[in-house]
């Protein structure tokens, strides 16, 4: 049999701001039913990166901030802050630089929240934050909706990847918008990462075979019934649909065709009528 | 003078600084410090003095998604 190897995941990994991951999940951190599962999740996926956040000290979100911190630097993957949360750009410039310097990281997960009920990125303010972290020296993964011109907009002022939503945070959806997204994947030949809206493996492996890059997600993991289970069905999805895109294919047909081989079909033509 | 420390309204004497805001709380690391929505990094706590009214934050690293 002849070798045939399109497809090394040694050759085929993820370049992001000139940075190499081995994987192309990225995991968020938060909502799982423990500090221990998602420890456990984390090691049975393997993520490029996972995020994590900033809230005031003594809030009860921050009240566990120390153990988690101790949990960050045992996972050893690197770290991805976020702005979540941040309404205005100078609530999201401010925390950037705040995350800066607590993670002791350039990456930013840009997200700027224009509508609470649905946590729709603020299209109109967003490319202004990005361009202004951008020039302060951040490598900026912006969360955003999946239009094409802000999309193209974020690339122009220097975002050398971009992360459209599949569906609204936390919904688990999946892709509510098929079109806009392989459009989108068609025109920009950046790194697309579909962040936030995913539910199932099969959300994540279709974005794949789609040709996205990457995906983020959390609450699919995170809350469900075994999260460590499902981080390691997300990883191998995202795998397979990345294989299945470097594969080719085929192109989908109107008519049957048969598979097996026609020449040499017995009681060929027989009249059953 | 009075300063609100997330939220908190708090009484510092008149020449305090950023590092004695962080004191008053027990900040433990890691943290990060803005005073009116503008980051200060930890090298000028010291030096930043603060003014009446100012409003500061100090955060901490939590999960996120």
């Amino acid at each position: 049999m002849p070798s045939t190897a399109p497809h090394s995941p040694a050759s085929d990994a993820l370049v992001l701001y000139g940075q190499t991951f081995q994987s192309r999940l990225l995991l968020g951190t938060s909502r799982y039913p423990s500090p221990a599962v998602l420890e456990a999740a984390v090691e049975r996926a393997h993520p490029a990166m996972v995020t994590a956040s900033l809230r005031r000290q003594g809030s009860n979100a921050a009240e566990t901030g120390s153990s988690f911190w101790e949990l960050l630097k045992r996972l050893n993957v690197p770290v991805l802050p976020n702005t979540a949360g941040c309404h205005s750009v100078q609530e999201a410039v401010t925390t950037a630089y705040m995350a800066r310097e607590v993670f002791d990281t350039p990456w930013i997960k840009l997200e700027l929240i224009g509508d609470d009920y649905t946590l729709q990125p603020d299209t109109l303010n967003l490319v202004e934050a990005a361009a202004q972290l951008i020039r302060d020296g951040f490598q900026v993964l912006p969360y955003c909706t999946e239009d094409l011109v802000l999309c193209q907009r974020l690339v122009d002022v220097g975002c050398q990847a971009v992360m459209p939503w599949a569906a609204p945070i936390g919904t688990g959806r999946g892709p509510v918008n098929p079109y806009a997204l392989q459009v989108l994947r068609e025109r920009l030949d950046v790194p697309l990462l579909v962040d936030a809206g995913l539910g199932l493996p099969s959300h994540a492996c279709q974005v794949m075979e789609w040709g996205y890059d990457g995906v983020l997600l959390n609450t699919a993991v995170a809350l469900a019934t075994d999260p460590v289970a499902m981080a390691g069905a997300f990883a191998d999805a995202v795998a397979a649909g990345r294989a299945a895109r470097s594969a080719g294919a085929m192109a989908a047909q109107d008519t049957a065709q048969p598979s097996t081989p026609v020449l040499g079909t017995p009681f060929w033509h027989h009249d059953h009528g | 003078m009075n300063i609100f420390i997330n939220q908190t309204l708090v009484a510092l004497h008149g020449s305090a600084t950023v590092a004695d805001a962080v004191a008053h709380v027990h900040a433990k690391p890691p943290f990060a410090v803005a005073v009116n929505l503008q980051f200060v990094p930890n090298t000028r706590y010291a030096v930043h003095p603060l003014q009446d009214g100012d409003k500061i934050e100090i955060i901490a690293p939590v999960t996120g998604g």
